[in-house]
């Protein structure tokens, strides 16, 4: 008797979930929001696969924690959650760090390492304090600001995702169009210069499009996670393959579905923020392309090993015989 | 003797802080001839190569090159008749490549900005797998490659550039006898052709063997000039005797 209205009660928890993960799937919010992470997810699978090729993940990782004081200040300034405003002074602090950390370790005063993270950390605290004392002001207008540390997509608006869409586009054709200089300036730049191409353009422009793509994912991952997303679709995608285009390509489906389920996953409860579901889904990918890939893949090793213990074994073996 | 030169420095001098790595270097590299770049560790070998190709900007000095019709003209001019090959630890060959793509990569710097490599460009870079003893390699990983499969790989590259002039950094460190005697035999046959190839060398023993010129460098210009004449006992104790100071005698 009892075990039936557990049965029961089951059943209506399972009906009543996926009448709510119905209703969730027709809300037009999610669907805008969901699209705006999801194309954001394939951006930056696309360029993080330059940023990791490049050894340049932590790089992004810093320049993002970075943009949070410049997020601040452009807030004090107008005094409005404006983002145009917002991530023009998320660009310049994050810049800011950069140059700073790159003079550090090239007058080899302090090494890269130690640079990347004193920056990252020393620049994160300063836009906590500077986010803190704004909220304590009596604005009304800096609701939602806290957003940019763990992102919280649902903020998003339809002019949001039509900035991300619009200027992932850009991104994308530009891939598109210098995928041989980008291809060589990434394995080697030093071979690239001598034939002709300018390193200055060729590189700035590479370093502009992983910073676009960091301050794009601000609002939405935050400044926290959002270089997992950078780096996490590429690491999980070069397991699979080892060709660059089918590297990319993957890179931008895993980053596309982890996008659309980490939204979906903070939708479903409240105030989940959307930063570390996309994130726990891109892990997911990492982990399970650093477990089960063929040929790379750890399991694949180890079982490689084995079969060749188990040959070498038998030769020495029917030798003694 | 051809005496034509196809590179040549004049006065160049290189810091990188207050002690110079490179001081009033005067030198050249003949036209259709194999040189050798000899000195100890640190003597800056790679840096005057990088400073030819630009990489470095010298204090003082001029390097100018000449090819068939281009005369004394700045790097920058004839940047495409110019093949580099820069020592093959210098890159990650973890990268999603095959070797064909690599080798490839040579051609990029004819095609100019945005144009793809069509048929003839890998038709072409097969041709110089075959070359260089790799022709079934091309739709091989390049981390898969050995040592000396690597350095044939890079030399494949320079080769599809189809240029006047080759700079090579070290590209017998390394590789086994086999593959150390692939490559030299075809830079051979690149002197053969009229190119000029500017090798940066350490082994003293092979030398003899294998270059017509040689330049000793420690910081300064020792000696320079075909191997059966300047190749002597008193020039290389004068070029590696600074070594033995390890660098305190200097300064």
């Amino acid at each position: 008797m009892k075990l039936i209205i557990r049965i029961e009660t089951w059943e209506k928890v399972k009906a009543d979930m996926l009448e709510q993960i119905r209703l969730l799937l027709n809300d037009y919010t999610f669907q805008v929001v969901a699209l705006g992470t999801g194309f954001l997810g394939l951006l930056s699978g696309v360029i993080g696969t330059y940023a990791t090729l490049r050894k340049e993940s932590l790089l992004g990782d810093a320049l993002s924690h970075a943009a949070l004081p410049g997020i601040g200040i452009g807030f004090i300034l107008i005094q409005r959650k404006e983002l145009s405003v917002l991530m023009l002074g998320a660009i310049i602090s994050g810049l800011i760090a950069t140059v700073i950390i790159q003079t550090m370790s090239r007058k080899t005063v302090v090494k890269l390492d130690s640079a990347l993270s004193l920056i990252l950390s020393s620049f994160f605290g300063l836009g906590l304090v500077i986010l803190t004392s704004i909220q304590n002001n009596p604005n009304a207008q800096q609701a939602g600001l806290s957003n940019f540390i763990f992102g919280q997509a649902s903020a998003m608006l339809r002019s949001n995702v039509q900035l991300i869409g619009l200027t992932g586009l850009v991104l994308l054709v530009l891939v598109a169009l210098f995928w041989k200089e980008f291809k060589v300036f990434t394995f080697d730049p030093m071979f690239g210069r001598t034939l002709g191409f300018s390193s200055k353009i060729v590189e700035s422009l590479l370093s502009t499009m992983i910073v676009v793509t960091i301050i794009l994912g601000l609002e939405s991952v935050g400044v926290i996670l959002i270089s997992a997303l950078l780096t996490g679709p590429s690491v999980a995608a070069r397991q699979w393959t080892n060709r660059l285009s089918l590297v990319m390509l993957l890179a931008a489906g895993i980053g596309f579905v982890s996008g659309v389920t980490g939204t979906f996953i903070s939708s479903m409860g409240a105030r989940i923020p959307t930063g570390p579901s996309i994130v726990v889904v891109v892990s997911m990918f990492v982990f399970l392309s650093l477990f089960i890939s063929p040929g790379r893949g750890i399991l694949a090793r180890h079982m490689a090993y084995r079969k060749r213990q188990k040959v070498f074994m038998k030769q020495i073996r029917s030798l003694e015989e | 003797m051809d005496d034509k030169q196809a590179i040549s420095i004049e006065h160049l001098t290189v810091a990188y802080d207050a002690r110079p790595v490179l001081w009033n270097i005067t030198t050249g590299f003949k036209e259709g001839r194999l040189t050798a770049i000899i000195g100890p560790n640190g003597a800056g070998k790679s840096t005057l190569i990088k400073s030819v190709l630009n990489f470095l900007q010298p204090i003082t000095g001029t390097v100018a090159f000449s090819i068939q019709n281009e005369q004394n003209v700045p790097y920058k001019k004839i940047k495409n008749k110019v093949a580099y090959v820069p020592q093959n630890t210098s890159v990650d060959w973890d990268f999603p490549a095959t070797v064909l793509d690599v080798v490839l990569m040579g051609r990029y710097g004819h095609l100019g900005w945005l144009k793809r490599p069509g048929k003839r460009d890998k038709d072409l870079s097969k041709q110089m797998l075959l070359k260089v003893g790799l022709p079934t390699f091309a739709s091989r990983q390049i981390s898969q490659l050995s040592g000396g499969q690597r350095q044939r790989v890079f030399l494949a590259r320079a080769l599809a550039q189809e240029a006047d002039i080759y700079i090579m950094d070290e590209p017998l460190s390394g590789v086994d006898m086999k593959t150390e005697r692939i490559i030299m035999k075809l830079l051979k046959k690149l002197v053969e052709q009229g190119k000029t190839v500017i090798v940066v060398h350490h082994d003293l023993q092979t030398v003899e063997d294998y270059f017509d010129d040689v330049v000793f460098i420690n910081r300064e210009v020792i000696a320079q000039g075909p191997v059966q004449e300047a190749f002597t006992q008193g020039n290389i104790d004068e070029t590696y005797h600074q070594d033995r100071n390890l660098g305190e005698g200097e300064g």
